[in-house]
């Protein structure tokens, strides 16, 4: 590590999260508002673990029915069919259309459980003090970042199946219970990704030179 | 021009010195590789354009049919809010709600947002409001979803075509063209040229020394 690099809390700077204008916390005042942009200023996002972590296990909780209830129910006069996520992924399996499958599969299976893990593991690092690999786990956050929104695509699918296959008495889709809970575990994931602060990532390392010197 | 500036990475904390950087530059933070600052030539006025022309996509993308089916002589026709208005009658509120904000609202303001800053910003200093429609931006973006939509239709387009003969509106050609342009957007857009013309909250009377260092 480089012993000159130092972070601008340390020093008692504040970087505005919006504008990004370092100003110094004034004395007396613990932390006030930014002078350009007058957002509130924070040295690190309030209570970011206990949040982050809130949200983490609400989003895990469900992706339990997320995956287990039907996201829509296709009615003819013959049959009625429910689909849950991976059903759907399996019945869009064909020699044309295999690559959006594994879109849907990736989009709506991997990243969400993929973001679960990789919040929870930038967590516990950070709440264990870990030193290592830095650069990695913030780069981790940062495609955590990018990829979340992607999840979103299957809410997307049964929305437009749904508003188009109205064919009464022929044929109608309608939406199952599963829906709206994978869309809670999209909306919530994107939220812990907000509330999670990746300049705790780099506290331990100053932490340890404050400590050895 | 401004000299060296003092920053802050936004993701380390890591206090560093900006570089002068050229047009169509960025500076990376040495310790984690993020992207603290990139500048972009004629950054306003080419996002301003790109803006507009977003904005009229986006009233298209709205406006016009997105997809459509024939199955046994009968024919259906959608937009993007009707697919939210008949979640919202199948008893689906809150997504109905969600999908209405990623792809509709979020997009909508945004796209406004940024013609009123682009525009206000024309004549500096600009007021201060501009800084907060800015933060507000920043706030939905990662809410935007048209990219996911798109895919999103793509997908639904080949889950019906099993059941019937699918129809593409006028509306996908004009939510593509708003995806191409909402990501020029975001590459032409500096926003650090909107903050160094907004006037300050508190007064400006230490303006000229904390673009140039540390606000005191």
């Amino acid at each position: 590590m480089n012993t000159a690099w130092q972070s601008a809390a340390s020093l008692g700077l504040l970087n505005c999260e919006d504008c990004g204008l370092l100003s110094r916390a004034s004395p007396g005042m613990h932390e006030g508002r930014c002078p350009r942009c007058g957002a509130k200023l924070h040295f690190r996002k309030p209570g970011s673990i206990q949040r982050t972590w809130a949200l983490v296990i609400a989003a895990a909780i469900c992706y339990i029915p997320a995956n287990l209830f039907p996201v829509m129910t296709t009615i003819t006069p013959f049959s009625k069919s429910s689909d849950t996520i991976m059903e759907g992924v399996v019945l869009l399996w064909s020699p044309s259309s295999w690559p959006l499958s594994v879109v849907v599969f990736i989009a709506s299976v991997t990243i969400p459980l993929a973001k679960l893990i990789a919040l929870s593991y930038l967590l516990i690092t950070v709440q264990r003090g870990s030193v290592k690999s830095n650069r990695e786990r913030t780069r981790l956050y940062r495609m955590v970042a990018f990829i979340g929104r992607w999840s979103m695509l299957d809410v997307f699918v049964d929305t437009f199946v749904v508003a188009l296959v109205q064919l009464q008495p022929l044929m109608v889709v309608e939406p199952g219970p599963g829906v709206v809970f994978f869309a809670g575990v999209v909306v919530l994931t994107m939220i812990a990704v907000e509330t999670f602060d990746p300049r705790l990532i780099w506290d331990q390392c100053e932490v340890g030179h404050a400590r050895s010197t | 021009m401004i000299s060296a500036t003092l920053i802050a990475c936004s993701d380390c904390d890591l206090l560093q010195r900006l570089p002068i950087l050229a047009p169509g530059e960025s500076a990376r933070c040495p310790r984690c590789g993020n992207v603290v600052a990139s500048k972009r030539p004629d950054s306003l006025n080419r996002t301003l354009a790109l803006t507009v022309a977003a904005a009229v996509a986006l009233l298209v993308a709205n406006a016009v049919p997105m997809l459509g089916l024939t199955a046994a002589g009968r024919e259906a026709s959608t937009t993007v809010l009707g697919g939210v208005q008949v979640m919202w009658e199948q008893g689906q509120l809150a997504v109905s709600v969600i999908m209405l904000f990623a792809a509709v609202i979020a997009p909508a303001l945004d796209i406004a947002f940024m013609l009123t800053i682009l525009l206000a910003v024309r004549r500096p200093p600009a007021p201060n409001w501009v800084g907060t429609l800015l933060r507000c931006c920043h706030i939905i973006r990662p809410w935007r979803m048209v990219e996911v939509m798109m895919l999103g239709i793509l997908v639904s387009l080949i889950k019906i075509a099993e059941l019937a003969t699918v129809i593409t509106g006028i509306a996908m050609w004009a939510v593509a063209a708003l995806i191409v342009l909402l990501a020029a957007i975001s590459s032409t857009f500096d926003p650090d040229e909107v903050w160094l013309r907004v006037r300050w909250v508190r007064n400006s009377a230490h303006h000229q020394g904390a673009q140039r260092g540390v606000e005191s």
